[in-house]
């Protein structure tokens, strides 16, 4: 982590709007420099709102406070807190070409003409678009305008970057690419970084840590392994990963904690033999997934069970199978 | 392809009802430039009633020029950021004032003339002068002018535009005039072109509101008509219609360059 780098402080923070929609209930998050957070949640929990504070685009309500390190930003607007934004919609100007929305922000601070071509010119290689600098911004692909979105927001190294859902508007294999690029770049950049986004697997790539949101609420902090292997509730463990429950009635007392329900991760079933088994189903569905069988079990529980299984047995609908869990990979939840 | 029967029935039709419009004006622009129009064409080819026309009325072709000209002027001034700030605010009070700037329109000119006579009539170098004019011009062209440029904004998502340069740190007035505006251009344009069109045609506020200094074009040929041989009459319409055809053929022209879209790269592979 850098020293220099743009710690974040939230206190208190919460957005109703003029409608009398309750947006946001007061919350406090602290961004430490250089750090990555994601803000994950489903579509209404309040993620966007929260970054849009940051960003200076909304004000919290009246005893929230914004901090940039040591200082106090929460009167001051967006123009003058120094940030850098991509957009869902990158929000290019189409009006200018590329190397143009680039130099923009360089252009308001009144840099030499000099000094802004080569910045333009680190940007545009940095990103890997050095051949698209004259062109229109209507004649770029998707994945094309979010590195101009990109390069155009770190061109004024900006003391924080915030990123609105910037790969949800791109194809499904566009946007892994894309991922592992975004996460080398804010690696390499060590800045501090705010990502919005509802997709999951993209928080865990990405973030150092992630914030799970709930309808205006932060609902968990932690890191990618944190959330993922000890979720505080189902809220949580549901939206991350896949997460099975089997009432404790159902299970034969092997090793499993009395009286609770049995809450564990696809991937951590074992397919045993029946005398070893905590419970038994039936397959309904089974997907072979290449590296990996999908199973649908059906076992008697309210649900059907998800399991995968790396094991190489070919397991088919109707076959009847014991599955096992091991002690230390449940999950504890209420 | 074959084009089937029906296709030249429409055409024909489409082709006489032109005809039945268009051709009673070339006759009246003939006659503009013919000796004498009871004898037609064979009585000689002239221009000696477009020498006439140039004596008799430049200057109503010159004042026309100037409040057509001022009129755009005062409606960029107005009319933009009138635009922008109904695109920014939005919603039904949006709506309300719109439909308050479009309201002359649907009033007659007479009427318009009218009120205006009423309200400043009093103040007799005004009464007297062309600005009393051109209000009556602004009145009526300024709808126009906010209608085209609102269009184009509210088709553009200008506020993530706006909030895009921001977070760039640049202050309003840098991003009205690098981002808004330049967006704002094909509405601003179209805008220009109809204000100047329609003050330059304008006749029913014009003639109500003239006095024998303050006369435009329209308001001379009628004048003209009343007064004067018809060759004279004809040959005023031909100027007039040399001046306003240009507009009007570089109005449609704008009009369609906005509905081509761009051409854009397919994303087949994935950068």
């Amino acid at each position: 982590m850098s020293s220099n780098a743009t710690a974040v402080t939230l206190h208190k923070c919460a957005k109703t709007f003029e409608d009398g929609t309750r947006a946001l209930d007061p919350v406090d998050l602290a961004v430490e420099g250089g750090e990555t957070v994601v803000l994950l949640g489903p579509s209404g929990c309040g993620k966007t709102t929260l970054l849009r504070i940051v960003a200076g685009l909304e004000n919290p309500d009246k005893s929230g406070e914004v901090w940039f390190n040591n200082d106090d930003v929460t009167e001051l607007p967006i123009e003058k807190r120094n940030v850098g934004m991509v957009f869902q919609s990158y929000a290019l100007f189409p009006n200018m070409t590329v190397a143009e929305n680039v130099a923009y922000g360089l252009r308001v601070r009144r840099m030499s003409k000099p000094e802004i071509e080569a910045r333009v010119l680190e940007m545009l290689k940095m990103m890997r678009i050095t051949e698209l600098s004259n062109r229109n911004i209507d004649q770029l692909s998707g994945g094309q305008r979010q590195r101009v979105a990109l390069a155009r927001a770190i061109a004024v190294r900006p003391r924080v970057l915030l990123l609105d859902e910037p790969l949800t508007a791109l194809d499904a294999l566009l946007r892994e690419r894309l991922r592992v690029e975004i996460d080398s770049l804010l690696r390499s950049l060590a800045i501090t970084s705010i990502y919005v986004t509802h997709d999951q697997a993209e928080a865990m790539a990405l973030g150092d840590r992630i914030v799970v949101m709930s309808k205006g609420k932060i609902v968990q902090t932690g890191s990618p392994r944190e959330i993922y292997n000890t979720p505080k509730n189902s809220f949580v463990a549901d939206f991350i990963g896949t997460v099975n429950r089997i009432p404790s009635a159902l299970i034969n007392g092997i090793g499993t904690p009395k009286g609770h329900d049995l809450v564990f991760r696809p991937e951590d079933a074992e397919i045993v033999e029946k005398s070893s088994g905590q419970f038994n189903g039936k397959v309904v569905n089974s997907f072979f997934l290449g590296d990996r069988i999908r199973l649908i079990v059906d076992c008697g529980a309210p649900e059907h069970i998800t399991i995968e299984s790396f094991q190489r047995d070919v397991i088919e609908e109707g076959d009847e199978i014991s599955i096992r869990v091991h002690q230390d990979r449940f999950l504890e939840i209420n | 392809m074959r084009r089937p029967k029906i296709f030249y029935g429409q055409l024909f039709f489409t082709l006489v009802v032109c005809a039945f419009l268009i051709v009673p004006a070339i006759l009246s622009a003939l006659a503009g430039v013919t000796e004498n129009f009871f004898v037609g064409l064979k009585s000689g080819f002239t221009f000696r009633w477009i020498v006439e026309v140039w004596e008799l009325y430049s200057e109503t072709i010159y004042l026309s020029l100037l409040i057509a000209v001022f009129c755009l002027i005062i409606n960029l001034f107005i009319g933009v950021p009138a635009a922008y700030s109904l695109a920014r605010i939005g919603g039904r009070t949006a709506r309300i004032v719109e439909e308050m700037i479009v309201l002359p329109v649907a009033i007659p000119g007479l009427a318009i003339a009218l009120a205006l006579i009423i309200m400043y009539g009093g103040f007799r170098d005004f009464r007297t002068s062309w600005s009393f004019i051109l209000v009556g011009h602004v009145l009526y062209t300024l709808p126009f002018m906010v209608r085209s440029v609102l269009a184009v904004l509210t088709s553009t998502n200008f506020k993530i535009l706006e909030e895009g340069a921001a977070s760039l740190g640049a202050p309003f007035w840098h991003r009205f005039i690098n981002v808004v505006l330049p967006n704002a251009k094909p509405g601003i344009l179209a805008g220009s072109l109809m204000v100047i069109t329609l003050s330059v045609g304008e006749f029913n506020l014009t003639w109500m509101l003239h006095t024998p200094m303050t006369k435009t074009l329209p308001v001379g040929l009628a004048d003209s008509y009343a007064s004067m041989r018809l060759e004279v009459a004809s040959a005023y319409t031909l100027v007039f219609f040399v001046m306003i055809v240009p507009l009007l053929i570089a109005m449609q022209l704008l009009a369609k360059s906005q509905r081509q879209p761009k051409k854009l790269i397919q994303d087949e592979d994935a950068h």
